[in-house]
């Protein structure tokens, strides 16, 4: 017997074996590339700092966290960061529904995949660009938007909280469209012709049919638009003015002091496990 | 579903709406790039293709897009080969901890990109020795396995075993089965995969600020260091612009990919 058929019948026999194998590589850069790099970040928290060279000691200290958490000024950027990151959220639902129920359920079938390209395009337009195209716009002399509102005697916002929400928004809606639009396109027509066989109207059949099927995939796009924003620090740094999150936080103390910023950016992190311990019963992590 | 016709009126609004938010602030930048005036002032004052010549003269631009290529490159080869290994193994096969470990492949685009970056910063710079274009590639590709993986499994998920169950009864081996069953039936699947991963790597730059070693200067990073210099703002628009412009040639593949698996 050649090696070649002795490897395929010992490969054959043992499906763990075969599992291993090909878990091998990816797991390893995984586990012990990325999640141990985490590790070792969280570790750095617990680690005291020399003020004067911003070296790490390795010794064990728990004030970084007593920083954080007592010090008032971290807890309103925390919450300011996750009302940013629930408005972003809810703003991009509220643009998105109706907008892949247009794609899934109105347009005829051969405008569909126009209309997903459309959406899709700017994906991969690149985000400091479309920040940047925020930037234009929003700025408070001679900005579009100062031009389009003027006339209706409005101000443009200018630079601060309002443009960064604004900003997010348009970064991450696509990935609210698209998984919404493939849990409305899998809905059967069945069901929504027995929702208006049995009386519903329209508006009815959307509230108390269409909505509650849909919801993991809203939710499924929420994972996106939410972690996205949590941790975002560019789009502040251009669009917020003196406006700041937990990322901005985050990025100033990176170089003079690790184990307090792996402090702050624990944040974000418990955050987002709460969040996707949350959502994993609905099975919105399929609908990715 | 019967929709009333003021239904109909008012979702095609929102639609029309939504595609008007898309696409406004994209054309404004293409418009603005050959707009006389430096600061932008809306509406603009005349048309020039000054900006775009000296933009393409610049060796800046040109150094930061040849980086940017390379790392993209390299980030996508690590991704292909890790991502559909994963996927292969998460999508076909049932085993313990099989849920746990899908989870830990979604971890890189879950979690905020700063966290991944000072994360990695840390440890390249403890046992790796600094920072550096290969640095830069480690940490694209460890976002990129996502996308493959999500492309691939989700094929996979589709395709079923039927088809290389068949082809085993009929005798071929596993290898044989690879190359002339499944392989071409995922192909598509790998190359949009692949096509996004390039396309997240070039345009990457949370992650990129802290993996990049001194001189390292990606195209994003280019953008971010000229953005706030009224000087260079013709030129960072031009780029901008040309950007748009060019992610045309992505949109139009993977559209090509989706209508040929329609087909």
């Amino acid at each position: 017997m050649s090696i070649l058929s002795n490897t395929q019948r010992f490969l054959h026999e043992r499906p763990r074996f075969r599992v291993a194998l090909l878990l091998l590589l990816p797991l390893l850069w995984l586990l012990v590339l990325y999640v141990g790099s985490l590790a070792m970040l969280f570790i750095t928290s617990i680690w005291k700092i020399d003020t004067f060279t911003s070296k790490v000691i390795r010794e064990f200290t728990l004030q970084n966290f007593i920083d954080v958490f007592s010090d008032r000024a971290y807890f309103n950027v925390t919450v300011r960061t996750v009302g940013v990151a629930l408005a972003v959220t809810l703003i991009c639902a509220l643009i998105a529904i109706p907008m892949a129920f247009f794609m899934a359920r109105i347009a005829r079938p051969r405008l569909r995949p126009i209309l997903i390209a459309l959406v899709l395009t700017p994906l991969w337009a690149s985000y400091l660009v479309k920040i940047y195209a925020w930037r234009t716009m929003m700025a408070p002399e001679g900005g579009f938007i100062t031009w389009l509102l003027e006339p209706l005697g409005l101000n443009s916002p200018g630079f601060g909280m309002i443009a960064v929400i604004i900003g997010l928004t348009y970064l991450w809606l696509p990935y609210m469209v698209l998984p919404i639009y493939a849990g409305m396109e899998k809905l059967p027509d069945s069901i929504l012709d027995a929702s208006s066989d049995l009386g519903a109207k329209s508006g009815r059949t959307f509230r108390q049919v269409v909505l509650p099927m849909t919801l993991p995939s809203i939710i499924a796009g929420s994972i996106f638009t939410f972690s996205l924003s949590m941790g975002d620090y560019i789009t502040v740094q251009i669009l917020g003015g003196t406006f700041q999150m937990l990322g901005s936080v985050v990025y100033q103390n990176f170089s003079l002091n690790l184990p307090f910023a792996s402090a702050v950016a624990l944040i974000p992190v418990i955050v987002m496990i709460i969040y996707l311990t949350l959502v994993r019963k609905t099975g919105a992590l399929d609908n990715l | 579903m019967r929709l009333s016709r003021t239904a109909k009126i008012v979702l095609t609004g929102l639609m029309a709406f939504g595609l008007a938010f898309i696409y406004v602030p994209l054309g404004l930048v293409v418009l603005n790039s050959f707009n006389t005036n430096k600061a932008f002032v809306w509406p603009p004052t005349g048309f020039t293709t000054d900006w775009w010549q000296k933009a393409f003269v610049n060796t800046g631009i040109r150094d930061a897009v040849s980086l940017s290529l390379s790392t993209a490159v390299f980030a996508t080869a690590i991704a292909l080969i890790l991502g559909s290994l994963a996927a292969a193994a998460i999508a076909r096969y049932k085993f313990f901890g099989r849920d746990s470990i899908s989870l830990l492949f979604v971890l890189p685009i879950a979690l905020p990109g700063i966290v991944t970056g000072i994360a990695l910063n840390n440890v390249f710079n403890s046992f790796f020795g600094g920072l550096t274009m290969y640095t830069i590639i480690i940490g694209h590709a460890t976002f990129c396995i996502v996308v493959v993986f999500n492309n691939v499994a989700a094929r996979y998920r589709r395709l079923g075993s039927n088809f290389q169950e068949a082809s085993m009864d009929l005798g071929a081996n596993r290898f044989t089965t690879f190359r002339l069953v499944t392989f071409p039936l995922i192909r598509n699947a790998l190359v949009a995969g692949g096509l996004l991963a390039f396309g997240l790597s070039f345009d990457e730059i949370i992650v990129t600020t802290f993996t990049s070693g001194a001189g390292q200067t990606t195209l994003p990073i280019w953008i971010f260091q000229n953005l706030f210099r009224p000087n260079q703002a013709p030129i960072v628009n031009v780029v901008a612009a040309a950007l748009i412009l060019i992610s045309i040639i992505p949109i139009y593949l993977s559209q090509r990919l989706t209508q040929e698996d329609r087909s």
